[in-house]
């Protein structure tokens, strides 16, 4: 499921990994709501910046979690916002660079109250 | 109901490299909960995120049910001239919303 979803951004592109860093706890205790920054080592100048960051999730029901599209004039390659993970999984950030390379990293968080598919009360 | 919260710089010196931070209340219910009696409750989540500065995008996002709810998302842009921001958050059941900052350039 996250093979398939990764491969529907990248295509049959090679994904390299490095440049890209996601910052997230590495153990949280509240699935609901888990802060996350990804950030990619890039210049951002005209010729040379990140398109797109794209963040997946391994055990989520759905592999998505969120696409960011940048452009030259955001300066710093980098995005924060708050994510929910049903389980203790891995996540994966890819970006999408000017030059139509694609650079990954993961992270693994554990997680001991899951969100998503509790119960509504 | 609905409301926004938004954090631009209100000065800012031409060509830094400010910082943009939104918050918008909502729900973000995932589509995969279900109730005490098992019925699934229905999507309802904001699906997509846009900033433009000055009429020119440059921020958009596509959220997905594992975005947490109120969503916040911050990101960068490079202050290039005084000026406004306006955002837009679109979601499920007709969800649209919008917010609007300035900025002065010096």
């Amino acid at each position: 499921m996250l093979a398939g979803a990764i491969r529907n951004v990248v295509g049959t592109a090679v994904v390299q990994t490095g440049r890209v860093k996601i910052d997230v706890p590495p153990l949280v205790e509240n699935g609901n709501t888990v802060p996350m920054t990804v950030s990619v080592a890039n210049p951002m100048t005209a010729d040379d910046y990140v398109k797109s960051i794209h963040v997946f999730n391994e055990k989520n029901p759905q592999p998505n979690v969120g696409n960011f599209y940048l452009g030259p004039r955001a300066g710093r390659a980098q995005i924060s916002t708050r994510i929910r993970l049903a389980d203790s999984q891995k996540i994966v950030a890819i970006a999408r660079l000017s030059d139509g390379s694609f650079w990954s990293v993961s992270a693994d968080v554990v997680v001991t109250l899951a969100a998503c598919t509790e119960e509504v009360i | 109901m609905a409301s926004a919260l938004i954090n631009v710089p209100k000065k800012a010196k031409r060509g830094e490299i400010i910082e943009i931070k939104t918050l918008m209340s909502h729900i973000m219910e995932t589509g995969y909960r279900r109730t005490a009696t098992g019925e699934l409750v229905p999507r309802d989540i904001i699906t997509s995120f846009a900033c433009r500065y000055n009429g020119v995008e440059i921020f958009r996002a596509d959220l997905f049910p594992a975005i947490a709810a109120n969503p916040f998302l911050s990101f960068f842009t490079v202050a290039t001239e005084s000026g406004k921001f306006d955002f837009e958050w679109i979601g499920d059941k007709g969800f649209t919303e919008t917010a609007s900052a300035t900025i002065s350039v010096e």
